[in-house]
This record gives C-alpha cells, sequence and structure tokens, in this order.
C-alpha cells in the first residue's frame, strides 16, 4: 500500500464525528492523570470532575454538536452515524451519568479505590457509543471486546467480597465463549460471503452492507445460516436472552449495585441496538430470524417471570425481572421484521426503562448496608414510614417497570404490544400477558414490604438490616428527577412521542 | 346556557390530582383537610353542572364538551393517542355518579379517625381523578390508563388500611384485576389494529368501523377478549372471588368508590365500545354471558349471599349479584337492555356505596361485622336504622328509588330475549329481599344479643353524626331524585343509545 492511497484513506477519517467518544476516553484518561498530580485529599472531587464532564458532553450531545454527521459515513464505513446512533448516544450518556452518582453512594461504603472506577465506566461508554453506530464487523467486535472487558473489571470490583469474585469469574467465563461463538460465527459469515462461487460474493463481507447484499443474493446457504445463529447466540448473551440468561441471577447479586444498574440498562440497550442492526442485515434471513428470535422471546419471557417469582434477594430479583424484559423487547424486535413502528416501540421502551430501572437502583443503593451483595426483600419492610420520598421513588420505579399507567413503563409496553399485534404475533402477546401477570406478583411483594408491612424487627433480631444511607441533596434530586420523569414521559410522550412519530 | 370559560370534564381530572400532589409535596395537615374537601367537591360540582346543562350543550359526533388535547403522539402518521375528553348520554350518568360518590366517601374519609390520613385522602384524590377520567375520556387509551390510574389506590388502600386479611386481599385483588385489565387491553389493541382506524379515539373508531364492519370471527374473538377481560372487572361469575375477599378487607371509602364506580368501568366498555363496534361477536356469545350472569351471578352467588354471616362480606357478595342483572341487560342486545344496564349501574353504585358508609358506621357502634353478635341497635340509633332500611329497600329495587327503573328496564329487556332467564332473574329479587331483610333485622331489630350488650355497655352507640349523615344524605337524596325522575338521565341516555346502537343494528339485521 503506497503513501498516496493511505492519505485517501485517511481523509476519510471524520474526527469530528466521533467528538463525543473521543472526549470521553481524554477525560478518562485526564482523571488518572489527576490522580497522579494532585495531593491525596483533592481525589474525592474525582469523581464529580468525571460526571460533570459527562453531563456536559450530554449537554453537548443534546445540542445538537455532531447532528451534521448524521446519514454519513465516516472511517471507510467502519461507521454510520444514523439517527438512532445520535438517540443511542443520549441514552449510554444518560446511563453513564446515573451509574456515576449511583457509585458515588455504593463507593462510600467500601474501602477501595474511587478514580479507577469511573475511569473504566467512561471507557466502557465510550466503548458503547461507538458499538452502536458500527457498520463492520470488525469494529462492532472491538467495540463490544471494549465493552465487556470493562465489564469483567466493574463487576469484580469491591473485590474483598467472595460473592463478588464468583460474579466476576462467572461473568468472565460466559463472556469469554460468548465472544468466541461471535467472532465464530462472524468468520463462517465472511467466509461463505467470500466464496467466489457463489453468487454475488464479496471481498469485504466484515462490511455489513455488503453482507447484506450478499445474503440477499443467496437466501437459502446453510453455512450462512449457521453462522447467522452463532452471531445471535453471541449477542444473546449480551442481552441476557434464553438461552443465555444462565449467569444473570448470580451475577447481578455479586456485581456492585451501580454496575448491576450499567448490566441491566447500558449493557442490555447496546445489545438491543446490535440486534436490530443484524437483524437489518440478516433480513433476508427472515425465514430463519423470525422464528429463532420468537421462540427466544417466549422462553425468555417465561424463564424471567418465572424465576423472578420465588426470589427474595432484590438484586437477583431485579436481574431475573430484566430478563423478562428482554423478552419484551424480543418481541419487538421480532416485530420489527415486518413493522417499522416497533423500532420506534423499542427505542421509547429502553428510555421508559432506563428511567425506571435507575430509580430502583438508586434506592436500592441508599438501602443497601456494607456489604452489597445481601439486599433482601424483607430490609425494606416499613421504608413508607422511615422515608416516604424513597418509597415513592421506588413505587414508581417499580410500576413502571411492571407496566402500570400512568408510568411510562405502561406507554412502553402498549406500544410493543400494539407492534406485535400489527405483525401478528397472538401466541407471544398470550405470553406476554402471563408474563406482565406474573410480574405484578413480583414487583408488588417488594412494594408490599416497602409500604404496608410496619418497620418494627422481631425480638433479638435488632441487627437484622443493614443501616440505610440518608439521602444527600444531590441524589435525592437525581431520583425525584427519574421519578417525575417516568411519570411525565407516561402521561405526555411529547418529544420522545414525535421521534417516535417521524420514524 | 352555560358558557364556561374553562373545560368542566379537565378540571373534574386535575383539580383532584393537582390536591393530591400538594398533599403529596407535605402540606400539613390542617391545610391538606380543607384542600381535600375542595379536591372532593370539585368533580361533583363539575359533573352536576354538566349534568344541568348537557341538553343546552351543542354536540360533536354525539359528544358534548368536546376538546382534544395533545400528548404529542397524534401526528398525522403517528399511533393516534391524544387526551381527548368529551361527555354523551352513555358517559354522563357514571360520570354524574363518580362525582357524587367520589365527595360522599371523600366527606366520609375526612372525618374517620384512620392513621395516616393525609396519605389516605391523597390515595383517595388519585382514584378520584381517575374516576372521573375514565367516564370523561373518548380515547380508549386514556380510558384504559385512567382506570389504572384509579385502580393503584385501590391496591395500595387494602393493603395499608385493610382488615385483618389485607395482604393477601391486595395481592389477590391485584393479580385479579391485572389480568382482566391485560385481556380487555389486548381486546382494545386488536380492535384498534384489525379495523384499521388511524386514531384510538372512539369517533373515528365508530365511523371506520361503520363503514368498514369486522369479519365475524374477528369480532367473536375481540368481543371474547373483551368480555372475559371486563367480565373479571366486574365479577362475572366464576372470576367474582376477588371481590367479597377485597371488599370486605378494603377501608369503607375505597370500597365505596370501588364497588360503587370504578367497577362499573367494564360494564360501561361493554356498552359504549364492545357492542356498538362488535355485534356480532356480541350476538355470538351472549348466549354464554346469560348463563354464566344468571345461574352464576344471580342463582349461586345469590344463596351465597344468603349463607353470611358477616355484614360486610352480605354487602360485598350482593354487589357480585346485582352485576348479574347488568350482565343479563348487556346480553340482551338492545337499546332497551342497554339504558337499563346505564341506570342500574348508576342506582347500584349510589347504593352500593351507601351500604358500605352505614356498614363501617355501624362497625363504630359495634365494633363486630358478624351478624349474630348484633341486634336492637335500632332503639339506640334510630337514624342510622333509618337510613341502612332505606338503603335496602333501594339495594332489593323498591319503587321510589333509582333501582327500580334500572332492574325493571332490564326484566322488560329480557322478557324479549328469554322467558326462562327473565324468571331466573325475577326470582333473584326474592333473593336480595331475604337476605337484605334479614340482615337490617339482625342489625336492628329484635333484642340485643349478650355480645352486643356488652358492647354497648362499654361504648354506648351515639346515632349517627352529621359528619356521616352528610354524605350519606348526598347518596340518599339522588337515589331518591333518579328514583322519582328518572327522565333526568334517560332522556340524554335514549338519544345516544339510538344513534350509536342504530348502525350496528342495522347491520344485524335486528
Amino acid at each position: 500500500m503506497d503513501i498516496a492511497s493511505l492519505q485517501t484513506l485517511a481523509a476519510n477519517n471524520d474526527w469530528l464525528a466521533i467528538m463525543p467518544e473521543l472526549l470521553l476516553g481524554c477525560l478518562a484518561l485526564a482523571l488518572l492523570a489527576l490522580e497522579i498530580i494532585l495531593p491525596a485529599k483533592l481525589h474525592s472531587r474525582l469523581p464529580a470532575v468525571a460526571l460533570l464532564g459527562v453531563l456536559a458532553l450530554l449537554v453537548f450531545q443534546l445540542l445538537g454538536f455532531t447532528a451534521g454527521f448524521v446519514e454519513s459515513e465516516s472511517f471507510n464505513g467502519l461507521l454510520v452515524h444514523s439517527r438512532e446512533g445520535q438517540v443511542m448516544r443520549v441514552f449510554f450518556l444518560l446511563a453513564a451519568l446515573l451509574v456515576g452518582v449511583i457509585g458515588t453512594i455504593s463507593l462510600a461504603k467500601q474501602k477501595l479505590p474511587h478514580t479507577e472506577f469511573y475511569h473504566i465506566l467512561l471507557v466502557v461508554t465510550a466503548a458503547m457509543m461507538l458499538l452502536v453506530q458500527s457498520n463492520h464487523f470488525v469494529m462492532l467486535f472491538v467495540a463490544l471486546e471494549t465493552v465487556t472487558i470493562g465489564l469483567y473489571i466493574l463487576v469484580s470490583y469491591f473485590r474483598s467480597s467472595p460473592l463478588t469474585l464468583e460474579a466476576g469469574l462467572k461473568y468472565l467465563i460466559m463472556g469469554a465463549l460468548s465472544s468466541s461463538i461471535l467472532l465464530f460465527g462472524i468468520v463462517l459469515l465472511y467466509g461463505v460471503a467470500g466464496n467466489p462461487e457463489l453468487t454475488g460474493h464479496t471481498a469485504s463481507a466484515m462490511n455489513l452492507d455488503s453482507l447484506h447484499a450478499f445474503l440477499a443474493a443467496n437466501r437459502h446457504n446453510f453455512l450462512a445460516s449457521v453462522g447467522i445463529v452463532l452471531v445471535l447466540s453471541g449477542v444473546a448473551f449480551k442481552i441476557a436472552a434464553f438461552p443465555f440468561q444462565i449467569w444473570v441471577p448470580d451475577v447481578y447479586q455479586g456485581a456492585p449495585t451501580p454496575v448491576t444498574a450499567f448490566l441491566a440498562v447500558a449493557s442490555k440497550g447496546a445489545g438491543f441496538l446490535v440486534l436490530l442492526v443484524l437483524a437489518r442485515t440478516f433480513s433476508p434471513y427472515a425465514w430463519l430470524l423470525a422464528p429463532v428470535l420468537t421462540l427466544m422471546a417466549a422462553a425468555t419471557l417465561l424463564f424471567g417471570s418465572l424465576g423472578a417469582l420465588t426470589q427474595h434477594n432484590v438484586k437477583r430479583l431485579m436481574g431475573l425481572s430484566g430478563v423478562s424484559h428482554a423478552g419484551f423487547l424480543l418481541m419487538g424486535v421480532v416485530a420489527a421484521g415486518t413493522q417499522s413502528m416497533a423500532i420506534g416501540a423499542i427505542y421509547f421502551y429502553l428510555f421508559a426503562y432506563l428511567l425506571a430501572s435507575f430509580a430502583v437502583f438508586g434506592v436500592m443503593a441508599l438501602v443497601a448496608g456494607p456489604d452489597d451483595a445481601d439486599q433482601e426483600i424483607s430490609h425494606y419492610a416499613g421504608l413508607a414510614k422511615d422515608s416516604p420520598f424513597l418509597a415513592l421513588v421506588l413505587a414508581i420505579g417499580l410500576g413502571s417497570r411492571a407496566g402500570i399507567p400512568p408510568q411510562a413503563g405502561f406507554m412502553g409496553k402498549l406500544f410493543i404490544f400494539i407492534a406485535a399485534f400489527k405483525a401478528g404475533l397472538y401466541g407471544l402477546l398470550t405470553v406476554a400477558i402471563v408474563g406482565v401477570v406474573i410480574s405484578i406478583y413480583y414487583y408488588f411483594s417488594w412494594i408490599r414490604a416497602a409500604v404496608f408491612s410496619s418497620s418494627t424487627l422481631p425480638d433479638g433480631d435488632a441487627n437484622a438490616r443493614p443501616a440505610r444511607t440518608p439521602v444527600s441533596f444531590t441524589t435525592g434530586l437525581v431520583l425525584g428527577l427519574l421519578a417525575f420523569g417516568t411519570v411525565l414521559l407516561g402521561l405526555y410522550q411529547g418529544v420522545l412521542g414525535q421521534w417516535l412519530n417521524t420514524r | 346556557m352555560s358558557n364556561l370559560p374553562f373545560d368542566p370534564l379537565l378540571l373534574a381530572i386535575a383539580i383532584p390530582l393537582a390536591v393530591a400532589v400538594a398533599i403529596a409535596c407535605g402540606l400539613p395537615k390542617r391545610w391538606s383537610i380543607r384542600l381535600a374537601y375542595v379536591g372532593f367537591a370539585a368533580p361533583a360540582l363539575m359533573a352536576l353542572h354538566t349534568w344541568f346543562y348537557f341538553a343546552g350543550q351543542t354536540q360533536v359526533h354525539g359528544y358534548a364538551y368536546l376538546t382534544n388535547y395533545s400528548t404529542g403522539l397524534d401526528g398525522i402518521d403517528g399511533l393516534g393517542i391524544s387526551l381527548k375528553l368529551g361527555l354523551n348520554g352513555i358517559s354522563l350518568p357514571l360520570f354524574v355518579l363518580a362525582g357524587l360518590v367520589g365527595l360522599a366517601a371523600g366527606l366520609y374519609a375526612i372525618q374517620s379517625t384512620a392513621e395516616r390520613l393525609k396519605i389516605y385522602l391523597m390515595l383517595l384524590l388519585v382514584m378520584q381523578a381517575g374516576l372521573m377520567g375514565v367516564f370523561a375520556s373518548v380515547d380508549v387509551v386514556f380510558f384504559y390508563l385512567f382506570h389504572e390510574l384509579a385502580l393503584i389506590p385501590t391496591f395500595i388502600m387494602i393493603g395499608i388500611w385493610g382488615g385483618r386479611d389485607r395482604s393477601y386481599a391486595a395481592m389477590k385483588v391485584t393479580i385479579y384485576l391485572t389480568a382482566g385489565a391485560m385481556l380487555s387491553l389486548i381486546g382494545l389493541i386488536a380492535l384498534y389494529v384489525k379495523s384499521g382506524a388511524p386514531s384510538f379515539d372512539l369517533i373515528t373508531l365508530r365511523q371506520i368501523i361503520a363503514a368498514r364492519p369486522l369479519g365475524e370471527t374477528v369480532q367473536n374473538n375481540i368481543f371474547a377478549l373483551l368480555m372475559f377481560g371486563f367480565g373479571i372487572l366486574v365479577s362475572l361469575w366464576p372470576l367474582h372471588t376477588w371481590a367479597p375477599l377485597g371488599y370486605g378487607q378494603a377501608p369503607s371509602s375505597a370500597a365505596m368508590l370501588h364497588a360503587g364506580v370504578l367497577k362499573k368501568f367494564g360494564l360501561y366498555g361493554l356498552i359504549q365500545i364492545a357492542l356498538p363496534l362488535l355485534p356480532h361477536g356480541a350476538a355470538h356469545w351472549s348466549h354464554t354471558l346469560a348463563a354464566l350472569a344468571a345461574v352464576g351471578n344471580v342463582l349461586i352467588v345469590g344463596f351465597i349471599t344468603m349463607a353470611q354471616r358477616d355484614l360486610k362480606q352480605v354487602i360485598g357478595y350482593s354487589s357480585v349479584m346485582h352485576m348479574g342483572y347488568a350482565f343479563l341487560g348487556i346480553a340482551c342486545y338492545s337499546v332497551l337492555g342497554a339504558g337499563g344496564v346505564v341506570l342500574l349501574m348508576v342506582a347500584h353504585g349510589l347504593s352500593v356505596a351507601l351500604l358500605f358508609l352505614l356498614a363501617t358506621s355501624i362497625f363504630h357502634r359495634t365494633h363486630t361485622f358478624e351478624l349474630t353478635e348484633m341486634g336492637g341497635l335500632a332503639q339506640k340509633t334510630p337514624v342510622l336504622a333509618a337510613f341502612f332500611v332505606a338503603a335496602t329497600f333501594a339495594s332489593i329495587g323498591l319503587p321510589g328509588f333509582a333501582n327500580f327503573w334500572g332492574e325493571l328496564t332490564i326484566f322488560v329487556a329480557l322478557w324479549q330475549y328469554s322467558h326462562c332467564l327473565t324468571i331466573i332473574a325475577i326470582s333473584g329479587v326474592v333473593i336480595s329481599a331475604v337476605y337484605g331483610l334479614r340482615a337490617a333485622a339482625k342489625v336492628f331489630f329484635g333484642p340485643p344479643t349478650e355480645a352486643f350488650a356488652r358492647v354497648a355497655a362499654q361504648h354506648p352507640p351515639s346515632d349517627l353524626n352529621w359528619r356521616e349523615k352528610l354524605p350519606a344524605l348526598i347518596l340518599l337524596a339522588a337515589l331518591l331524585f333518579i328514583g322519582f325522575w328518572p327522565k333526568s338521565l334517560s332522556t340524554p341516555l335514549d338519544a345516544t343509545l339510538h344513534a350509536v346502537y342504530a348502525a350496528p343494528a342495522a347491520v344485524s339485521g335486528k
């Protein structure tokens, strides 16, 4: 390759287009540098620096500084800057900000370095933002691995707790397995698409557009369908869909609460975005995709609901109920095969899920004691009497997750249901109704513990419940905003609804 | 003519909601109670106002007071969901019912000695806002959304202020009602998708379906979803078991609002949405519905009611039984039948709310709900006795009370549908007379039992005070007013029913 062709390639590198990701990476590095430079007593300010930086980027993104690059490709087709990508950038920045806020609560209870936590958080966030804009298997895999490796560290961050280490190990093994399955699928697809004996073969099969063209030309290739199933399996691990959800309860319980929230919301959101992109790429194989995804959605819904039914630990409960949420979203993905409105419904659902989940995780972090893995439903007894505000936020968050109006979660479920009905998925809808009714049971038993039962503990059991963290001004403000946003989005879909309409 | 500078329907929803938010934000108790009066009175005033001026209102598509508020989803190619408020002849009686029962339940709650009174009032206000919204909504999604908004406080109130089995009752009621609501939600979505309508509002749905009726199988399936979904919410036998349990445990004001008003959501949905839009489906399922209602709700539950020994259970089961008449009226599928159901809904709502209110007042004097441990209360509390006997008469359906007109109309409509069912239904009146009068007799007349004499010696019972009398008077006055002048409701009702039911009747060839 001569210098001239390198120059032409480099001319396509729009560094400005990925400014938010670059700035996020710089901020992450700056945090480490600042920790070395600054005196030790100022180190406690570093999380605030990180959060303010993310907040600034969020504003930067909302004001549309990168809007000029929408609908264009950069880095020689590695990245595509779509409108979805713009919205998902906001999603991930918001998630990172909220994880950071919850992190300040949870980390305060541990004797561990703080700065590295924020460093990894920012790096992973930047990788997620690149992931959802990638249009090339190499880019996709590298971004996905950056996310996953960062999460390996974050999951086992509270390294003094055996449960956390167990979670970290499980996540590492399962993650490595799923990455290799994904990689194997990619290689198969690449190999098949490069086969010169097949019509429409392409040398650049890593590019999703070329792959799509090849698949459209060969609609029933056996090796390609194996590759597609393997790639889907790799992604199914990220979104915790059946049968790749087994790791969820243990990892969610062992991981620090802010990381659990990050896994539950941002990692799952990224997975679904990738799944949507891949479903679009693989659309010529709809004969294969539709039944596989439908079965996956039904099994995920049922497993999540039934599994959550018997849980006493709230982190495991959140994990398994999150699995059933993945089932609802998968139902949307199946519907998206024929109904374009389903895509908007998925985005709306994700935002509603983000607001509600972080409200709940925020309350969980405040109620948790020094042992982060030990969070039982019974610890919530009497919350409404001791702190009506937290009980209200919890009730709104759980109500939204359960899909009860007027919270946003109801609208999300409604849109998914409408899309599924339009796509004619009657069987899945039946399963979904069963799932909703079961979910009411377990969410309600949590709310019941918080609101109905009194805080008087049985005799001699005075230390059974860990002390709750008092609500600081910032935390209160954030939780209040999340609860308010959940209700507001349920009643007035305004901005998000307009965006949904224009799709 | 009235020309209000504001939308009375929106205010009827917004004022209680705003007061609830204000209380939630930590208003001191004294001010909370004062504001709560406003929050409960405003919807009632708005309801009475709309009732009084309804005839003079200009109607758009059969709806008076029609207004539309965007929620950002009603764009050209959007989903067509927006907050559309309006009243027609079917919703007006129920809107008035919601306002009046809400006011009575609110007044009764304010004078009660409930713990954490502020939260109790706040939840009741949210429920009140939801109830007004249910009957004022023209948009189907908001119709459903307001129902759930009113339902959640019920669960919480049963869970916190309920009786001994409150935890179990709250859970059971929640699961049953969620299942019912989900079924009906899918039914409503099915209606929207299958009709191909660009919006969820009922006016558009009616127009589209009138121009292009749905296929027969589709109608049958959707009607089944709506019938069983709404049926669970209205306690159709054998899916009724949540109702007596829930009402037995619920605090009085919550029971008044739920049994009196919220439960009518399902019947209202069937009359306003399911019957006119799905005539074939209704015809297909009417025999099943009628059989379940007549044998299950009227006869079986009627006999179960007779065997009850607990005053609140008697009232709870009797409300399940009376829903049987309403289902029978719906099964007739005629203007007369549907009109009778609407009248019965209003009448039953008022009378059952009055009964729950009085039952709690009785409990405060006897300290028990056990009928076998009471007796002779009338000597000490003649006014309470008079109210209770009047409420019982109303509930049995004696002329002079609103219930009479509802039941009579349904029986006449039913006679045209099936003689056999009419006989079963009328024998139900005898059953309800037996348990109603026997309950009244056991509580108030005869010699005092030993147990009651002991309680009376410790806490000498006083008669109804004004703070209890006022809500009871509101309900009783409404029962008598409609009983003596049913035309005030039936004129607009008749006009709307004829307009709405004309199109499907032409299709089904009746």
